[in-house]
């Protein structure tokens, strides 16, 4: 990009001063654009780096194979990755068949209006604050099983509201790229426009439509706050959402750094070490959808 | 593809292949309504619960105020807090986009982008762990500094914090959290500047930092704002960084470094939901459907100006 004229011939005037000084709001501008980028990545690598730091000296076999339950100031954190198993399947049963089905009518079948509307909707849905989509999924519910209550799959439904969005957007771009002529050639063909879709259109976009999901798995895994009010806090094993209590990671590492037990610091510790497995569930899922994604992209072209 | 009347193989089939035509688009149309029924359902929800809070008497809430009373402090501390992260991160999220779209060298562009989106990755209770632990200690001698150099504005009054649970930590941790919004917004703009202008600036001499100022941000003006709203709606939303952070006293204060701050309304809501019952439910409940409602204002307007953009 040297592409300095030594004219000072129609800059001069708007950009004002010599050529020498233009060169040098350039070379400070620049400057200040990188600068700008190193300090915003110095949270990131501070964050991974005191997280991993503080994070280790929590993670224990015992850390991943006992409850709390029983135990006071010790303990580990096997329910609350139950919980999270079982909260993030339950959110995905529920958000990735709508999600899908959603975004193959946006893309196949959708027009006019509705398809507008649709597009809008969901684009506002992204913005839901987290907390007010905890509070929905217990207002339903408290509505009709009264209130107080606390469950597992309330917490699914508050993060599906979260998630099915995502994976509208995801799934959407994906079948964009489908090439037309796939479809063409399966009209052709005499195929019915549904067994398309499912013949055709999904297996081509399923390893897309893969890192869909997984990115938007990866979003809620770690979500805290829609869960502290709708399932609750616990500290024994609970496996089955349609009854009791349950706790995810992240909850875990919340209320072990509000609540701490006579230890504080290994209170603290093991909130750390919670922190330090989200961050590898969450890092992990990130990196195997990219790969995935750039497979699919080179398959499709 | 409808199969026209014309003797053909395909009659014999027809009936059935329409049954499941008719199944199937319905089945994704239904999906479609869903989101519509769960917005809807959303508010509509809200509003039930909050009623009985709306109807009862001040004497029966939560310390004992109205309900506007209660709410209208939570209300300011959750746009103070918001506000002072967009402030903070626009010009920087500005930085960043333009050192990926037109600084940084292209071969590693992707990985820069990857870098700036696992900011956006990480769960906000990691952030209110680092935050409290990390960033707020290290944070109390630049609020001393600002106590001592600029204690005549309002907002560094002090007296400095010293454990730095204040709204200036909260609000910088909240910047870093919608950083990467706003900064994917803007380097998608950017990147699409027409080619053509971009050269045609060059070609009539233009430094570098020169063509950007007259191609590429007029270019990317609106998208960066409706890039900014995204991130305000993001931050007015946040909750689990700020409830750890904030040490909350119910006050009104821009004092951003004291002690003493107000508290926002997603926060209290995460502080107070576990332990309350009755109205303080409701009443809580109230508090949320008025954050939904600034976060729907705020996000309608984003997307009415990104979608007036794409218009023209």
């Amino acid at each position: 990009m040297e592409a300095h004229a030594g004219t000072q011939s129609l800059f001069a005037a708007p950009a004002g001063g010599s050529l020498w000084r233009r060169k040098l709001t350039n070379r400070v501008m620049t400057g200040l654009i990188v600068l700008a980028f190193v300090i915003a990545l110095i949270p990131l690598f501070s964050l991974l780096y005191q997280v991993v730091k503080r994070g280790l000296p929590g993670i224990s076999w015992e850390f991943f194979t006992t409850s709390s339950r029983g135990v006071i100031g010790g303990g580990g954190a096997a329910h609350a990755i139950v919980g999270t198993l079982v909260i993030t399947a339950v959110t995905a049963a529920i958000s990735v068949p709508i999600g899908i089905l959603a975004a193959i009518y946006l893309n196949e079948y959708g027009g006019g209006r509705l398809r507008r509307a649709l597009t809008f909707f969901v684009d506002v849905m992204t913005g839901i604050p987290s907390i007010v989509a905890g509070l929905f999924a217990y207002a339903l519910f408290a509505l009709f099983l009264g209130p107080g209550i606390r469950l597992g799959l309330m917490g699914a439904v508050a993060l599906s509201v979260l998630m099915i969005p995502i994976v509208i957007r995801s799934s959407e771009e994906v079948l964009k790229i489908v090439p037309n002529h796939l479809r063409e050639a399966s009209y052709a063909l005499g195929t019915p426009k549904w067994r398309t879709i499912v013949k055709v259109v999904l297996p081509t976009a399923f390893a897309g439509l893969l890192t869909g999901v997984m990115i938007s798995v990866a979003r809620i895994v770690g979500e805290t706050a829609p869960l502290l009010v709708t399932t609750g806090i616990v500290d024994s094993i609970n496996a089955n959402p349609f009854e009791g209590r349950m706790q995810n990671l992240a909850v875990y590492a919340y209320s072990e750094y509000r609540t701490p037990g006579v230890m504080k610091q290994a209170s603290y510790d093991r909130a750390w070490a919670a922190a330090l497995t989200l961050i590898a569930i969450v890092m992990i899922l990130n990196l195997v959808a990219r790969l995935v994604y750039r497979r699919y992209r080179t398959e499709i072209r | 593809m409808k199969a026209t009347g014309a003797p053909s193989p395909l009659k014999a089939t027809g009936p059935r292949r329409r049954w499941g035509d008719r199944i199937f688009s319905n089945l994704a149309l239904a999906s479609g309504v869903t989101i519509l029924a769960l917005l809807a359902g959303v508010a509509l929800f809200l509003v039930i619960e909050a009623l009985p809070a709306v109807s009862a008497s001040p004497s029966e809430l939560p310390e004992g105020k109205s309900l506007v009373d209660y709410i209208a402090p939570l209300a300011f501390g959750t746009v103070l807090a918001a506000a002072l992260a967009v402030v903070l991160a626009v010009p920087l999220a500005i930085a960043v986009a333009l050192f990926i779209s037109h600084i940084a060298p292209p071969r590693i562009v992707l990985a820069l982008g990857f870098l700036v989106d696992l900011l956006a990755a990480i769960p906000s209770i990691v952030y209110g762990l680092w935050g409290i632990f990390v960033l707020g200690p290290a944070a109390v001698p630049v609020m001393e500094w600002l106590e001592e150099h600029f204690g005549f504005l309002p907002f560094f009054e002090g007296p400095a914090s010293v454990t730095g649970r204040t709204m200036f930590v909260a609000g910088l941790v909240l910047t870093v959290m919608i950083l990467p919004i706003v900064s994917a917004v803007a380097r998608e703009v950017f990147s699409q500047t027409p080619r053509k202008l971009q050269e045609g600036a060059l070609a009539l001499g233009a430094t570098r930092w020169e063509m950007i100022r007259m191609t590429v941000l007029p270019f990317g003006k609106s998208s960066v704002i409706s890039g900014a709203m995204l991130g305000l709606g993001r931050a007015l939303g946040e909750t689990m960084a700020v409830t750890i952070i904030l040490s909350v006293s119910g006050i009104v204060t821009f004092n951003l470094i004291s002690q003493a701050n107000p508290s926002t309304i997603a926060a209290n809501i995460a502080l107070n939901f576990p332990e309350s019952s009755g109205l303080a439910v409701n009443t809580l409940i109230a508090s949320g459907l008025v954050l939904f409602a600034i976060t729907l204002v705020t996000n309608l307007a984003a997307r009415t100006i990104v979608a007036r953009q794409n218009i023209q």
